[in-house]
């Protein structure tokens, strides 16, 4: 399959299996929740925010030059700015801002 | 549907809206960068509608994974949907012909504007939480088809905005963070994921961290409820 194609396939399998997860509970449990379904509904949701934070970072170089500094400094500002402010708009402009400065122009 | 109803629905989405044009317009340079044209991003945005697992989706893409890939990880990054529609079960109980589609457009912003079941005072409910829904949605579609055009035009390298995706998790770990009670599940994320990294590497480590995550909260089960009934 030419890469046009298979990027194609990727993009139905996306919207596909992202409409199949939106419905499936509404099929599923139509009539009553388990209660172990629904703890997990109520804890899993910080815990993959959580995860999915540090899947963003995942390929930042540590062990070499500049060490991570730059997410370092960016995740500082956003959280700082986002406990100060609590304006998520604001918090994700300044801290990608800041991001690109410093891996364009710093390091 | 009412005028009153078109213009309550308006007013509700305009937090969402300057959040979805931003992110769109990231998502769409984002996709430029990567070499995907303005078709693509906005069958994207039309098709997927979901923030998190576009950004993801980028990646994948560009980096031509497989179809098993692609659906393990739409699973992971979208597995949260699953429980927004619990929760919304019985709000979209009596949406008629509205509700396929409420339930294909139920984002995480949308989710939040929605949640409560409350809507305002002499407007047709059902239209309503559609019209929220579809404002939402044209966000979306819009930043991105800017985002896309941007990217040819773009006066100044774009080197660094992949961050934007990780601050706009960030934000709402934080906000999570704050207003949780219980800090013991974000927590578990954050180690369950590290660990996951250093034991399988930065290409492989998303399965095992969710299996980890979901494994570590079932076995916590009795602890984590019990708190919750004391508070």
């Amino acid at each position: 399959m030419n890469s046009m194609g298979h990027s194609a396939v990727l993009v139905a399998v996306m919207s596909a299996f992202t409409i199949l997860l939106r419905f499936l509970p509404f099929i599923v449990f139509r009539k009553r929740v388990p209660p172990y379904v629904a703890y997990l509904g109520r804890v899993l949701p910080p815990a993959i925010i959580g995860m999915l934070v540090i899947y963003c970072l995942r390929s930042t170089a540590v062990f070499s030059f500049p060490f991570g500094l730059p997410e370092l400094i960016a995740v500082l500002a956003v959280v700082l700015l986002q406990i100060w402010k609590h304006r998520s708009l604001l918090s994700i402009l300044a801290g990608t801002a800041i991001y690109m400065l410093l891996v364009q122009l710093v390091f | 549907m009412s005028r009153k109803t078109v213009r309550q629905a308006f007013v509700k989405s305009i937090p969402v809206m300057a959040g979805y044009v931003v992110l769109g317009i990231g998502f769409g340079v984002l996709m430029h960068a990567a070499g995907f044209g303005l078709l693509w991003t906005l069958a994207m945005s039309l098709l997927i509608f979901a923030g998190s697992m576009q950004y993801v989706g980028v990646g994948l893409l560009a980096g031509g994974a497989s179809v098993i890939t692609t659906i393990l990880t739409t699973i992971m990054v979208n597995a949260r949907h699953l429980f927004y529609s619990i929760s919304m079960i019985r709000v979209y109980k009596d949406s008629g012909r509205y509700k396929p589609y409420l339930v294909f457009a139920l984002t995480d912003e949308t989710y939040s504007l929605l949640c409560d079941g409350i809507v305002p005072e002499g407007v047709e409910a059902e239209s309503y939480r559609f019209l929220v829904s579809a404002f939402n949605h044209s966000y979306w579609v819009v930043g991105s088809v800017l985002g896309s055009l941007l990217g040819a035009v773009l006066p100044f390298s774009a080197k660094g905005i992949e961050f934007s995706m990780t601050a706009l998790f960030l934000t709402s770990f934080v906000e999570q963070w704050i207003k949780a009670d219980n800090r013991i599940p974000a927590l578990t994320g954050l180690c369950a994921t590290l660990l996951s990294l250093a034991v399988f590497g930065p290409e492989r480590f998303l399965i095992p961290a969710m299996l980890l995550i979901t494994l570590v909260l079932s076995l916590l089960r009795g602890r984590l409820e019990n708190r919750e009934a004391d508070t």
